[in-house]
């Protein structure tokens, strides 16, 4: 059977594999050894680890979901942060262990995570496994020289230390969730770790301040400090949320209104859900990044809009049967189409240019990749079609793989077979 | 923008004279001015990353979390001369005039909520650990009675300069901006309490999480724009197979929103029906262009396809998640009030709401706009017509509102249809 486990961005996911198992196993000892080892020492200062923990419930209870699939507890993570690094409450040293701050962590998370199972949202055990970790790295290399007295004085002599904390702790949550995606989209980890710390640097660098800002607050404010300073973070987390909520409603509008054409009769049912999904999966084992990814989406989406301005539509939808002319013509009115859109140059672009051989006869410039991408997506979707089918899939590839000297892309055809083939086929 | 009156004159020059003599006058004797720089500093940050508002020209930012911290920290006067960068925003839009009243307006604002502060008896200078919880109360009258000097200046300076000739409407500053402005100079007593332990480094650090959330705003504001152009385009691209009904959704949209508005819809439900109209006839597209561009009567067989057209709009339109109200709206759009409409034959109050606007909206630009089987009609003579269906196919009060709304700010009717088929067949491509 040909498989198409080539899921897109908000589809089930699959279930943990082996790299995921381990994280989470992972975080789950580090946990219980956590709890056991305060548990044996007893807690230090109760108040203060009640205080951080509601914090930290309350962030967990208010986490986001932004683009891409992703999750962020940005009042959570400041919470927990400014607990490892608290070095005075009033002006007595505050002096909880490392154990203490990653068990105090780990139970408001979970606590926080209870509404969110309570009304059917399933609990992501690898994002929370990520946040937590980065908080444990934190405490661990923090915790033991504020508690020997090692670090203290002066703000100028505290902050950079404190600086550095939150960078590395940026730094390692983005690797462990990069790790994550690499094994789930088969992407590449390089692209992966790009992609990721450049989301999440806004969140990170707003998260990290408040952190520091509530760790010293403490100093004057005492305990008051946790609730009034995680106040400019959540002024920071509505605005996220409504960016994150207008994302996901864009992307949903054009998939929907992608369907145009399908309902008028002009393509086959569900040809752009299936050629988006299979570009973007392309797309992803070529080592795209992100924003290209979703501009790829957007082309793949609409690359079949121009057929609206035919009277009649084409044979069973499928331009691959249509002379070249014709498919640049097609081509060129879906590109006029989504300019007017303006914002979505770089889209309108790539529509233009998809029916373009990888090689042009002419002198002119090769289409852009996402292009090439799209037009054998293409391609191979009006010779297979819904079915789901080995023979014809192979059949499909072969075809494309004729036609790589002049008009697909080879690499775009290898990474295609890949995907659509057996693993030993 | 038109000439400023005379009288607009003079009061922007009675403030920013006001504010002169306060810098002047005031006494600057035991003034830390590293501080004052630091947070001169902070204001123009924020001065600097100002976001427009409307049309007017009104734009916001958090200067009031400096002012306020500057009140706390160095008292009135030195308060007024932090308010001073005001002047010194790196941005674009306000002339020489309107950053010199600016100004003018923080400096005074500031003043006056120094000496409220000092009023309510708390001193000026660094706070230590003993000095709260005492500190929050005289501080939070001061965040009054800085937002509200500046409320009424702002709203006096406004009311001295609108455009006699413009309609009447909301110009955007309602309650919810100083709110917001009260809000952020919460963020002012943040900076004060930290001063004592982090010094000149506190604005910076109270400065990132401001700065990432104006940076998300910018971005949902700049998504919101995209968002819009491309169902906008994507609509344009629907109407090309029909070339008699070009520019329809966006008119029908206008429409909509023109009655809502009119009937005090809320600002989110007004968004929604805006898209509901742009969308309301995407289903169009499964009915054949042969039958749609007809001249002649249609039979029963295509009569029916034309009327399914609403439940394939809501096919193609269902998956937009925050829909929910715009959608009842696209599907029933077709519904009379008499019960006699399509698909469902729904009467009176079992209608959507929204439906029976846009119905409304969608009967006043078929009949102004040219058609296969017919010429455009006017439109006092649409809104006659609009009048006599009102009760059977359309509600009332929806007409009312309606016909209100066009008297007022009037309706720009569509150019005649061109005459050749812009539609291609691939052999004509």
């Amino acid at each position: 059977m040909a498989s198409r486990w080539y899921e897109p961005r908000g589809f089930p996911r699959p279930a943990l594999d082996s790299g995921q198992w381990l994280l989470v196993a992972f975080t789950a000892l580090l946990v219980i050894w956590s709890v056991a080892q305060t548990a044996v020492s007893g807690v230090r200062d109760v108040h203060a680890a009640l205080a951080f923990g509601a914090l930290i419930a309350f962030g967990e209870l208010l986490r986001l979901n932004l683009p891409g699939d992703r999750e962020a507890a940005p009042i959570a993570t400041a919470g927990a942060m400014a607990y490892a690094l608290l070095l005075r409450i009033g002006n007595a040293p505050a002096r909880p262990t490392a154990a203490q701050v990653i068990a105090v962590t780990a139970i408001a998370m979970m606590i926080g995570a209870l509404p969110h199972l309570a009304v059917g949202r399933p609990a992501r055990s690898t994002a929370m496994s990520a946040r937590l970790l980065a908080v444990a790295c934190m405490a661990a290399a923090f915790r033991p020289l504020a508690n020997a007295g090692l670090i203290g004085g002066r703000w100028w002599s505290e902050l950079p230390v404190m600086l550095g904390l939150v960078v590395v702790a940026w730094l390692l949550e983005s690797a462990v969730t990069a790790l994550i995606r690499t094994d789930q989209l088969r992407t590449r980890f390089v692209v992966a770790l790009g992609d990721e710390l450049r989301v999440q640097f806004a969140i990170a660098a707003a998260a990290g301040a408040s952190a520091l800002l509530i760790a010293f607050a403490a100093e004057v404010m005492g305990l008051a400090a946790v609730a009034v300073f995680a106040a400019p973070l959540l002024v920071t987390q509505v605005a996220l949320r409504r960016y994150a909520g207008i994302r996901a409603t864009y992307l949903q509008t054009v998939r929907a209104l992608a369907r145009v054409p399908e309902i008028g009769g002009y393509v086959e049912a569900g040809h752009s859900a299936r050629v988006s999904r299979l570009s973007v999966a392309i797309g992803r084992e070529l080592g795209m990044p992100e924003a290209a990814l979703l501009e790829l989406e957007y082309a793949a989406l609409m690359h079949d809009i121009g057929q609206l301005s035919l009277r009649d539509p084409v044979p069973g939808g499928a331009t691959v049967l249509v002379a070249r002319e014709e498919q640049r013509r097609i081509a060129e009115y879906g590109a006029e189409v989504i300019q007017q859109a303006r914002v979505l140059g770089t889209v309108a672009d790539i529509v233009r240019r998809q029916s373009d051989p990888c090689r042009p006869v002419d002198r002119s410039p090769p289409p852009p990749l996402s292009s090439r991408i799209i037009r054998a997506a293409n391609a191979y979707d009006d010779l297979v079609g819904s079915l789901e089918d080995a023979a014809r899939a192979t059949e499909a590839v072969e075809r494309l793989r004729l036609d790589t000297a002049s008009e697909y892309d080879p690499q775009v055809v290898d990474a295609l077979s890949r995907l659509v083939l057996p693993a030993n086929g | 923008m038109h000439k400023l009156s005379r009288i607009a004159w003079l009061y922007i020059g009675a403030v920013v004279a006001a504010a002169v003599i306060v810098l002047a006058a005031g006494p600057d004797t035991g003034l830390d001015w590293a501080q004052i720089g630091v947070l001169s500093l902070l204001l123009v940050a924020c001065e600097s990353s100002a976001t427009l508002v409307n049309g007017r020209g009104l734009a916001w930012s958090a200067n009031t979390m400096a002012s306020l911290a500057a009140v706390v920290l160095c008292g009135p006067v030195g308060a007024a001369i932090v308010s001073c960068g005001t002047l010194l925003g790196v941005r674009r839009g306000p002339t020489l005039p309107q950053r010199l009243f600016n100004s003018g307006m923080y400096v005074l604002s500031a003043y006056l909520a120094g000496r409220t502060y000092l009023a309510f008896g708390e001193h000026v200078g660094t706070p230590g650990p003993t000095s709260f919880p005492g500190l929050i109360g005289p501080f939070a009258a001061a965040a009054v009675v800085h937002v509200a000097v500046n409320f009424m200046l702002l709203h006096a300076v406004f009311w001295l300069t609108r455009d006699p000739s413009a309609a009447v409407g909301r110009d955007g500053l309602d309650f919810k901006l100083w709110v917001t402005d009260l809000g952020y100079g919460a963020f002012g007593i943040l900076i004060a309490a930290l001063w004592s332990v982090l010094g000149p480094f506190t604005p910076v650090l109270v400065l990132i999480p401001v700065l990432v959330a104006r940076w998300a705003v910018a971005q949902f504001a700049a998504q919101q724009r995209a968002y819009e152009a491309t169902v906008s385009a994507l609509c344009q691209a629907v109407e090309t197979k029909d070339f008699y009904t070009r520019g329809h959704s966006e008119r029908v949209s206008r429409g909509a929103v023109m009655i809502a508005t009119e009937i005090g819809m809320r600002p989110e439900r007004v968004g929604a029906i805006r898209y509901a109209g742009m969308l309301h006839d995407v289903g169009k597209l499964g009915v054949p262009t042969s039958v749609l561009q007809k001249r002649s009567s249609l039979t029963d067989d295509e009569y029916a396809a034309v009327q399914l057209h609403p439940m394939r709009g809501l096919d193609i339109v269902r998956e937009i998640g925050f829909l929910d109200e715009a959608l009842a709206g696209i599907m029933h759009h077709h519904e009379r009030i008499d019960g006699r409409g399509y698909p469902m034959g729904l009467a009176g109050d079992e209608i959507p709401e929204f439906a029976r606007v846009l119905a409304v909206a969608d009967a006043f630009d078929a009949m102004t706009s040219d058609r296969s089987y017919r010429g455009a009609r006017p439109v006092p003579e649409a809104i006659t017509e609009l009048r006599k269906w009102a009760g059977k196919q359309f509600d009332p009060s929806f007409v009312d509102a309606f016909v209100t709304a066009i008297e007022r700010d009037g309706w720009t009717a569509p150019e005649p249809a061109p005459a050749e088929d812009p539609l291609r067949t691939i052999e004509s491509l």
